[in-house]
């Protein structure tokens, strides 16, 4: 029992987390034929709000079908909740050298783990870059029809030349942003 | 009762989202610097288990789904420019929020009112793209 705990409150190695992760391809098929992915979410979500009045084409279908999808959603704020918050890992994110040396040149403590406190916690910056960063995110992973699970995952695991297009797409934008934006948007921010 | 197994299955995702720290934005980084293997090995052995397991599948394909349903893996849908433009216009935002879309998810079920905002402007975002699809090229 307390072996059980300890590995549920500790944080899992790649090589058992990644396994885990590619495991939802054939699970989504196998419970209702379904493509893993959770980005699409965000368009349900929109056509979900949208009042009849404003029309957008993109939203008006019928996002009842979609119910299984929301459902996956919601169990996968759940999921965050029981991994961080009832599950919580008592060590600090165990990082490389060479990245903590990173963010103790940025000036990021590592507190939490997971997003630095100032992206994290209530507070103007943090709803700001958030915000615009998702903004990017919403739209790139509609554009691109779906985000890393999706493509990375699913796409890849399917051999869908497409996903190995968005795959790249994805990892360009991510090198360009985290090496010309981000050290420099938290030194202006700091 | 007929969304059980989904709810089951996205807790189990929001769960290793969170436990293979997917979802924090300190590793993301160290992966974008080449820091460590950690996030390169969690892709790649997901890519691999993916593959392995819709070939099982596949090879067995008389076998049926939860609610008896023949399996079929459909084609993502042709094209070109959308899928590297949207792809680098995601990766852009990834790289300074550090969160993907399962991630944010995730992170609003610890609390986090950084990811809830990153949600806010995921939604935004969706919809502009929306908004502005038929302008795009594709």
């Amino acid at each position: 029992m307390d072996t059980l705990l300890a590995w549920l409150h500790a944080p899992w190695p790649w090589y058992v987390s990644g396994p885990l992760i590619g495991l939802m391809v054939p699970l989504m098929l196998w419970i209702g034929n379904r493509s893993f992915g959770i980005s699409s979410n965000l368009r349900h979500m929109c056509a979900m709000a949208q009042p009849k009045s404003i029309g957008v084409d993109f939203f008006q279908y019928d996002w009842r079908e979609h119910n299984w999808s929301l459902v996956f959603a919601i169990g996968a704020v759940l999921g965050g909740f029981f991994a961080g918050i009832v599950f919580a890992n008592p060590e600090p994110i165990n990082l490389s050298v060479a990245a903590l040396t990173m963010f103790s040149h940025w000036d990021v403590p590592i507190a939490g783990g997971f997003l630095p406190p100032v992206l994290f916690d209530l507070n103007w910056l943090s709803v700001i870059v958030m915000f615009v960063g998702g903004i990017l995110v919403g739209f790139g992973t509609r554009y691109a029809s779906g985000c890393t699970s999706g493509h990375a995952i699913t796409g890849l695991s399917t051999l869908q030349l497409q996903s190995l297009l968005a795959v790249l797409g994805i990892f360009a934008g991510g090198l360009t942003a985290a090496h010309l934006v981000t050290p420099h948007l938290f030194s202006i921010f700091w | 009762m007929r969304f059980l197994p989904y709810l089951l299955a996205g807790l189990a995702f929001g769960f290793v989202m969170i436990k293979s720290e997917a979802a924090s934005w300190y590793r993301i980084m160290e992966m974008f610097y080449f820091q460590s293997f950690h996030m390169y090995g969690i892709m790649m052995s997901a890519i691999a288990t993916g593959l392995v397991g819709v070939l099982l599948l596949k090879r067995y394909g008389q076998l049926l789904t939860l609610d008896g349903q023949s399996i079929s893996i459909p084609n993502k849908e042709p094209g070109r420019v959308n899928y590297i433009l949207g792809g680098f216009i995601f990766g852009l935002g990834w790289g300074v929020i550090g969160l993907c879309p399962g991630p944010i998810f995730a992170l609003v079920g610890m609390g986090s009112i950084g990811a809830l905002a990153a949600l806010g402007g995921a939604l935004v975002g969706t919809w502009l793209y929306g908004f502005v699809k038929k302008r795009l090229p594709h």
